[in-house]
């Protein structure tokens, strides 16, 4: 049930560590940074969601900048994920919507680094706020990676599998930073009671009619709950209508952040899985930092549009 | 198209082709970051990545200013797809275009196609090549699965699926050939700018 005096030490390593999962919950998935240059092949960039909890897990537990996509960690959507740490101790990290934590049994922190010793099961628990949640651990996931990411890309089934029971999870080598990043200040925000995202004029803005554009900046809108991975829906807010005689779109290049409208008026905004093309226009863009905020809102959640230029 | 993206519209699928050969030149000479990604599509080239406002500028500034041409045709890798021309939809297509099965499978591989852009899934391409005359229209209800390696057309498309998948082109034949090997460079054997003959092949 140990590993080496120290937990650190090379035989742990040398042995393999892993993380069986044992429950993944509703839907867990590993993701780094995502996939870069390969967009023109039709492949999606995949990556965190929640870009500065996926960050912030890694730097508490010492995963540095290691160039290139990042160190992998798990997205456990809506919490729910039990793990159990074979081969050697580790350091996790849980970030994101805020969920209880327990490691080997016992309560441990939310957003801090924690020791784990062989053997041990990290749970997370059913998410308290918010939608997605983070685990880190030191040496970060070390599946193989696809077109330079280990991030499951859930549109085109690229990368690893969604995590399945009884899987286990290479974890890669330690670093001499590995351990705790001492801070006492976090700066995760909590979850949005109500999200407004920015949104920049979109490549097809001329598209909509006068009355559209109107409603579009003043209108709220709920979070779907077919929202996925690919996007963000919304619901229950003004069907936004296009200018009569303009025909089809041809196909065009999205990026993330695209508010596309589809025939039926209802926007949907892209985040980190969307299609690389699309043949519906885009009235807007939401700048990358707001989509952070966007991937922790719950179906139900509110949204307002913010136009920025 | 926000803060760190450009859609640059042209005239034509030639046009696209054009620019984007220029983009991929101005890149490898070091002129753009290696880490954009060019996202070529029917009538625009998307440029994704661009870090401040200042490489935004200077990119438009040069699309400003960019004349419309036509790519040369001889550029660009050309791959041949064997084909075996027995799709489903093959006798469909041909009364279309008031053929038999067979000359319309001659016409089409008499052709000299163009990817012009990917998307849908990874390495599925849209090619160009086939006059704008034999378009065809989709299929009214797209099959649940169509076999990897199905060569359809839909619109003036032609198209090879890389993998099973839902679909509502019209199959006119399949070829053995791997479209997609994610440990290939590069992983998709059609990529934008290749040159494509089909050539047929008995079944």
């Amino acid at each position: 049930m140990s590993a080496g005096a120290d937990g650190r030490g090379g035989a742990a390593v040398a042995a393999g560590r892993s993380f069986v999962v044992v429950r993944p919950g509703p839907l867990a998935t590993l993701q780094d940074g995502g996939r870069r240059g390969v967009a023109a092949l039709g492949v999606p960039r995949a990556g965190a969601l929640d870009g500065p909890a996926y960050r912030w897990a890694n730097a508490l537990v010492g995963n540095g900048s290691t160039g290139g996509s990042g160190a992998a960690v798990v997205e456990a959507t809506l919490g729910g994920l039990a793990l159990r740490a074979a081969g050697g101790d580790a350091w996790v990290a849980v970030t994101g919507a805020p969920a209880p934590v327990r490691v080997g049994g016992r309560p441990a922190a939310w957003g801090a680094a924690v020791r784990v010793r062989e053997g041990d099961l990290v749970e997370v628990g059913a998410v308290t706020a918010g939608l997605r949640c983070y685990l880190a651990v030191d040496g970060g996931f070390d599946v193989p990676p696809v077109l330079g990411s280990r991030s499951a890309d859930l549109l085109s089934g690229l990368g690893p599998a969604p995590l399945a029971a009884g899987t286990a999870l290479p974890l890669g080598t330690s670093t001499p930073d590995a351990g705790p990043l001492h801070t006492d200040w976090l700066p995760l925000p909590a979850p949005p009671g109500e999200l407004l995202l920015g949104l920049a004029p979109g490549p097809r803005r001329d598209w909509f009619t006068a009355d559209a554009l109107n409603a579009l900046a003043r209108a709220r809108y709920t979070v779907s709950p077919a929202s996925n991975r690919v996007g963000l829906r919304l619901t229950d807010g003004p069907a936004l209508a296009r200018r009569a005689g303009l025909g089809e779109l041809p196909s065009e290049g999205m990026v993330l952040g695209s508010v596309q409208v589809p025939p039926d008026g209802l926007p949907v905004v892209f985040l980190a899985d969307h299609p690389t093309t699309g043949g519906y226009p885009v009235v807007g863009v939401v700048p990358e930092p707001d989509l952070a905020a966007a991937a922790q809102a719950a179906p139900g959640t509110p949204v307002r549009f913010v136009p920025v230029r | 198209m926000g803060a760190r993206a450009l859609l640059a519209e042209v005239g034509s699928d030639e046009e696209v082709a054009a620019l984007l050969a220029d983009l991929v030149r101005r890149q490898r000479a070091g002129e753009l970051a290696a880490g954009l990604d060019l996202v070529p599509a029917a009538r625009t080239v998307l440029v994704d990545g661009l870090v401040d406002a200042r490489e935004l500028a200077a990119l438009s500034g040069w699309l400003e200013g960019w004349t419309p041409h036509r790519a040369p045709v001889d550029e660009g890798r050309l791959v041949e797809v064997e084909t075996v021309y027995d799709g489903e939809d093959l006798a469909e297509v041909a009364a279309l275009w008031g053929m038999s099965a067979a000359e319309a499978a001659r016409c089409h591989a008499a052709c000299t196609f163009r990817v012009a852009f990917c998307g849908f899934a990874p390495g599925f391409a849209y090619l160009t090549g086939l006059p704008e005359s034999l378009a065809v229209p989709r299929r009214a209800t797209p099959r649940t699965r169509v076999p990897a390696g199905s060569v359809a057309l839909g619109g003036a498309y032609t198209g090879v699926y890389p993998g099973p998948s839902p679909g509502g082109w019209q199959l006119i034949g399949r070829t053995s050939l791997p479209l997609w090997q994610p440990d290939r460079e590069p992983p998709a054997l059609l990529a934008p700018g290749t040159r494509v003959r089909f050539v047929a092949v008995p079944a």
